[in-house]
């Protein structure tokens, strides 16, 4: 079986946030503890929606060394293909449900003499569990924190009333801006970025640390990407020997599952890697929309991420 | 001709780069030695405005031609051992828009750069380039001591006095590399020194 080992817990409390985000807790089915985990570590929560079956990926934003439950929030995306939608709409509490162990594709540099978070509206939730971390370890640290305005800023009180000097917030709504290029030139030697929020908030921290001279090493930057939905496509896989059929609202990853191919992954968001697969044969065009290929592997028609990117054309065949 | 190119080696030995100007707002430069050549080689007027040069001469006459450069600041120091503290609260002050560029000797190098890693610098962002002498600045896997400049393999620990052999084994943390006793098995059985490199 593909992916992390898995956990069967039950669904113990859900709290609605504000009116985009609800909180679920998890504890363990069998009562036992569940694994200890780092800052930044995301749970692969499975949904059976009907005939689907969506592995969806989210930050762990309990303490990490709470063995007694985890915690997730869920952003309500009504424009997605459903699996925020099914958590919101779907599931409640004493629902049966099953999540991957604990991966972690965003943790702390623990070289770090300081760690500055920013964060992007529901961007927050993987600093939630870093910011537990850095307490207790006694790490330095700063959030700054962008939201769109007051009611949709989670956790934002709770932020700043326990951390009232480590925790800025700024509001879209307020034309409150994050002081970027101060804010990294400012910054002690031996400090690392953090950035998690939506891709022109990432670019955009990306590009100015860049310019400032700030090393590679010390920027780091999570960002999930949720399959987007597509024409519908034809994929031969030539290790299964089985042709399938990609509908829209699926991805190519969740396509093979469905058909009981055994695929690779692990982050389901074009950030692992996990899930590169060889192209044996091709005749139209790829829609990448990873971040893991470089750019000429993506224009060498050679590889794709079947977590996220799909196909247009006439022929597509996969070492799968 | 101050360049060396050291032969290929195990995956424990450093392996030095070629200095580079990147951007950043800040430019700390340590280098002894022929390893001036190299800031001449990278150094250009606008790094210069917000560079801060710390060169240890070791008996050249580099000096007055990087302070022509005219760099933000500039500290001409006795040795390394005079120069850390300067280095350590330079470090101690700088932001993470410094570019570091360290130019000579291994020891040099080797030291500045655990001043470097020990603030925080991730070592891979370092810049390095060798110039100058290839002796090396050896630990004693013995009695710990540190002999500098050892330019010939075996040589004598400059504190225990034992015979050591010079391996291509570096500790980054000690910033040396180590040396192990050549004739343990059967004492006064030393071959005779030659230098490092063939």
């Amino acid at each position: 079986m593909s992916g992390a080992e898995k956990i069967d817990v039950t669904v113990t409390e859900i709290v609605p946030v504000n009116a985009l985000v609800k909180r679920f807790k998890f504890e363990r089915r069998d009562g036992g503890l569940l694994p200890t985990f780092s800052g930044g570590a995301h749970t692969v929560v499975e949904m059976k929606d009907g005939d689907i079956t969506r592995l969806n990926p989210y930050s762990l934003m309990s303490d990490p060394m709470d063995q007694s439950a985890y915690t997730i929030s869920v952003r309500r995306d009504d424009e997605g293909r459903g699996g925020s939608l099914f958590m919101h709409n779907k599931v409640s509490v004493g629902d049966e449900m099953v999540i991957s162990y604990p991966v972690n594709l965003f943790s702390l540099d623990l070289r770090a003499k300081k760690h500055l978070f920013l964060a992007g509206g529901i961007g927050i939730t993987p600093f939630l569990s870093q910011i537990k971390q850095c307490e207790r370890l006694g790490d330095a640290w700063e959030l700054h924190y962008a939201c769109r305005n007051a009611a949709l800023g989670s956790y934002v009180d709770e932020l700043t009333a326990a951390h009232p000097f480590e925790a800025h917030v700024y509001y879209d709504d307020e034309k409150q801006v994050i002081a970027l290029e101060n804010l990294l030139n400012g910054q002690p030697i031996g400090t690392h970025v953090y950035v998690c929020g939506p891709k022109g908030m990432i670019t955009w921290v990306r590009a100015t640390a860049e310019k400032l001279g700030w090393p590679r090493e010390a920027v780091h930057y999570e960002e999930f990407l949720a399959p987007q939905p597509g024409k519908p496509f034809e994929v031969r896989l030539a290790v299964s020997n089985k042709t399938i059929q990609v509908g829209k609202d699926e991805s190519l990853l969740e396509a093979m599952e469905r058909s009981g191919v055994d695929a690779p992954y692990l982050c389901r968001g074009g950030a692992c890697g996990q899930c590169e697969t060889r192209v044996i044969d091709y005749a139209g065009a790829f829609i990448h929309r990873d971040h893991w290929l470089e750019d000429d592997e993506h224009a060498s028609g050679e590889k794709i991420m079947p977590c996220v990117s799909r196909f247009e054309g006439k022929t597509l065949v996969l070492d799968r | 001709m101050s360049k060396f190119e050291f032969p290929k080696s195990i995956l424990s030995r450093p392996v030095w780069g070629t200095l580079e100007p990147r951007r950043g707002l800040h430019h700390l430069m340590i280098a002894d030695a022929e390893g001036a050549e190299a800031i001449l080689d990278v150094a250009t007027p606008e790094m210069m405005e917000s560079a801060h040069i710390i060169f240890i001469p070791k008996g050249t006459d580099y000096a007055k031609r990087l302070r022509a450069l005219n760099p933000a600041q500039f500290y001409d120091g006795p040795s390394y051992a005079a120069s850390v503290t300067r280095i350590q609260r330079v470090l101690l002050g700088a932001k993470m828009s410094t570019q570091v560029y360290l130019s000579g000797t291994e020891s040099l190098m080797g030291q500045a750069m655990l001043e470097c890693t020990n603030a925080g610098i991730p070592h891979t962002a370092i810049q390095t380039e060798h110039r100058g002498s290839t002796a090396r600045r050896m630990q004693c896997v013995h009695c710990k001591g540190f002999t500098e400049d050892v330019a010939i393999d075996p040589f004598v620990c400059s504190h225990c006095g034992l015979n050591l052999f010079v391996r291509d084994h570096y500790s980054r943390r000690y910033a040396a590399y180590q040396g192990v006793c050549v004739d343990a098995e059967d004492p006064g059985n030393v071959p005779p020194s030659k230098g490092i490199y063939p």
